[in-house]
Parts: C-alpha cells; structure tokens; sequence
C-alpha cells in the first residue's frame, strides 16, 4: 500500500487565509490543489512537507477562463479538464485545448488544476510548454502584494520555481495580438503518459510574414521550456517549408535530452526537430483560418 | 482529525489520520467495498468515485480533502426500482468479466451519459480511457455504455 507519510493538514478558506498559512507554517509546508502530482510524490517519500494546505475550496474564487484587458486569464485553481471544456480557450489559444487533450486522463483532468501542474514543475509537464510558447505571464501573490512572472522566468530547475515558501500562484496571463495561430503536438508511448517529446508553437503574423513567434518544449530538457533560437531565425520570415526546417533543425540542436526508458536522447532530439515542424505548420494554418 | 461526509446519501463521520487517502476511507473504515483498490498510482481507475458529482481517483484524493464533501460510491447507483441502466447494460452484454475494474467503470459511464445521453464510440473510448480492464474486455464495456444509452432514451420516451 501506498500511503503519504505523516503530515498535518489545514484547510485554506481564501487567498488570504491560504498565505498567512505558508507564513505561518514555514517552509515545511506546502499547498495541495488537485494533488495529482504532490500525493504520488509523498507516497514516493521524494516530497515529505509537514503541512499540506488544501486549497481545493478557492476554486469559488481561483477557477475561471475570462478575458480582461486583452489577456486570456485562466485562475490557478482551474481544472484540466474545464481548460479543456473551454470554448473563450478555445478560440484564443487552440495550443491549450491541443495539450489538455494530451494530459493524464480525463479522471485526473478532473481534478489536477492548472496552477497544481505549474508549480510542480515537472521537466516534462506540458503546460510549461505551452505557456512559454504562448509568452504568458503568471501572476504570484504573497502576504506584501503580488507580482508578475514572465512563464519563462517561472521554473529555475526541475521541480523548482521563484515562486516563495510564502507565495502562492494565482492566475495565469495569455496576451491577446492579432494574427495569432497555436497548435501543440506531443509524442507519448500511451494515451495519458508523461510526454517522450512535445512542442508548443504560438505565431503571430503579419500578412504573410511570422510577425513574432513562440516555441515551446518540454521533456527534451530545453533552458526555460522554450527555443529562442529557434524563434528569432523565423521572426521576420515567410512560413516557408525551407525556413520550418531551419527552425526545426535549431530546436533539435538547442535542446539537451536525456536518455530514459522513454527513449534515447538523439530519438528525443529528432522528435524535438519534427514536433516543431509540426507544430509550426498546424499553428501557421490556423494563424490562417484553416481548422489544421 | 474529525472528518464528516455525505456518502451514497448518509452522512459519516470518523477520526482519521490526515494521511489517509480516500479509497482506504471509503472500504476500511466505511466498509463499503464496492470500491476497489487497484494500482495505487492514478492510472488504473478501479477507485473512480464521484466527488461533489465529478468523478475522481479516490487513490490520489485524502479523505481529509472530502470532509464536507458529497461522495457516491458504486452502492449509490441502484435505484429504489432496480438497477440502473448502466448496471443492467454490463449485465446484458457482458461488460465485466473479473469485475475488478467494474465499479470504476460503472460511475464514469453513469457520468458520461448524464452529460452526453448519446455519446459516439470514440467518445465512449474517450471517456474510459483513463480505467484499465486487465481482462482487456473493452469491447464489451462499450456495447454496455451503449446498452445503458439506448435504454435510458427508451425509458424517457416511455415514461
């Protein structure tokens, strides 16, 4: 049997209440939202906190989808499976609706939540990706106020963020341009798995030229979940097939994956090439109107 | 810790360790068995439950975090009159063979067909993609959701 070891636990009644929590708790504790990632790491005893906060009962205040000052704002306290549900997600960043296909099962989707998984900062989370595709900001909330983080500033290692003892994430922020396409492509060796290799593609055009762009990886061990090489290679460019597979031959190059019982590294590294490939294409067309 | 909740329409209450997780609530200190307890990790799906009306792996929730909270366990499904459809769908085409993965697929296909009476084949593989059945007896799990759908319509023309 499986059990978390030992650890006290506390129910957060808002944001607030939540806060003074971890302030008053100290390091040792953590917050618990779906816990579909916290529970099978206690179980595993590679995370034992000495308090979990459950803050399942800020979804009333945390789980949204809107639209405000053109940013797709999404609450931490939201569940996969109504990211996926959303139609306002939908329409504004189809990547999103790509990748919580692709995530666990629709069990779990009901209950992990979106802030849950970004915290978790698993290497191979899918959300990352797709957020450091979409140049989101994420908005962390402490005691003093709250301050933006670009989603490429979030993570600093493997299970690791800037978010504090004392902070909480609390929303995600997708800036609405014109002109915009996404589209995420992943490979799993089964439905519901941990991603072998996945890519998140954002472009923004301009007529017929990428006017900015986003990459996204995960899985594949790039700094940050993202590509900037190859982004600026295309920025400015045509989508022409030739310049996709400069761009596809960057992000092979600029990623470091690592060998695991998911595959070798130079398989993930051919993956992390063809999935932006992909990716890019799907994103282009729908930049265009195209339901690709 | 005191923790009180709604299951199947009774209220519980018992004094639990904050480590323990729901499933080992529901069948050790409740005794309601119907719910099993399969790989531990939130992959197999045998301790699928609805939590406050969603179905949810009761191996990855606390039974801390249900404390005020309504569950419904495969012992909820029957219906003063008989079984529910879904129920007499495995029946009738066979949709359990061991029945271990049974419950679990029971509760989502009631949730599924409370939210899309009609549902596609792919959408029914969709919806239990995440519960395995170690008999691999997929086939017939699907014609018992469909079972269940046809005759659930039947009932509403009917009645």
């Amino acid at each position: 049997m499986q059990t978390p070891p030992p650890f006290d636990y506390e129910r957060a009644t808002s944001v607030e209440h939540a806060i003074a929590l971890l302030e008053r708790l100290g390091p040792e504790a953590r917050l618990v939202a779906g816990g579909h990632s916290l529970l099978p790491m206690m179980k595993l005893r590679l995370a034992r906190p000495e308090h979990l906060i459950d803050i399942n009962d800020l979804v009333s205040q945390l789980a949204y989808v809107r639209v405000e000052s053109n940013e797709l704002r999404i609450g931490a306290m939201t569940r996969h499976a109504d990211v996926l549900a959303s139609a306002v997600v939908r329409e504004h960043m189809a990547m999103l609706v790509d990748a919580e296909r692709v995530i666990a099962d629709p069990i779990v989707r009901n209950r992990g939540t979106i802030g849950g998984s970004l915290c978790q900062a698993d290497p191979s989370e899918d959300l990352s990706a797709a957020f450091s595709a979409a140049k989101a900001t994420v908005v962390i909330q402490s005691a003093s106020g709250s301050r933006n983080v670009a989603a490429r500033e979030l993570h600093t290692g493997p299970y690791e963020t800037v978010v504090g003892p004392a902070e909480m994430l609390t929303e995600v922020r997708i800036p609405i341009r014109p002109g915009c396409g996404s589209a995420y492509e992943k490979v799993e060796r089964r439905v519901g798995d941990w991603a072998v290799a996945a890519v998140g593609v954002c472009v923004w055009m301009q007529g017929a030229t990428i006017g900015d762009i986003g990459i996204g990886l995960t899985a594949v061990g790039a700094t940050h979940f993202c590509c900037p090489e190859a982004e600026d290679a295309l920025r400015g460019k045509e989508p022409t097939e030739e310049n996709i597979a400069a761009a596809a031959a960057l992000a092979s190059q600029h990623c470091n994956p690592q060998a695991d019982q998911r595959g070798p590294a130079e398989y993930k590294r051919h993956l992390a090439g063809e999935l932006t490939a992909r990716a890019l294409r799907r994103a282009v067309a729908r930049a265009a109107g195209k339901d690709a | 810790m005191q923790i009180t909740m709604t299951i199947n329409g009774d209220e519980v209450s018992r004094d639990v360790e904050a480590r323990v997780l729901l499933v080992h609530f529901i069948r050790d200190q409740v005794g309601l068995t119907g719910t099993h307890w399969g790989c531990d990790t939130s992959n197999c799906g045998a301790c699928v439950v609805w939590l406050d009306g969603t179905p949810v792996k009761s191996c990855t929730v606390l039974a801390a975090m249900a404390d005020g909270r309504e569950v419904r366990t495969v012992e909820g499904m029957e219906h003063a009159d008989g079984l529910d459809p879904v129920q007499q769908g495995f029946m009738e085409c066979h949709g359990l063979q061991c029945g271990f993965c049974t419950p679990g697929m029971m509760l989502t296909t009631r949730w599924l067909l409370d939210h899309n009476p009609d549902p596609s084949e792919g959408e029914i593989r969709e919806a239990i993609s995440g519960q395995l059945c170690r008999c691999t007896g997929y086939d017939n799990i699907i014609k018992s959701v469909q079972w269940a759908a046809a005759h659930a319509r039947e009932e509403a023309v009917t009645s």
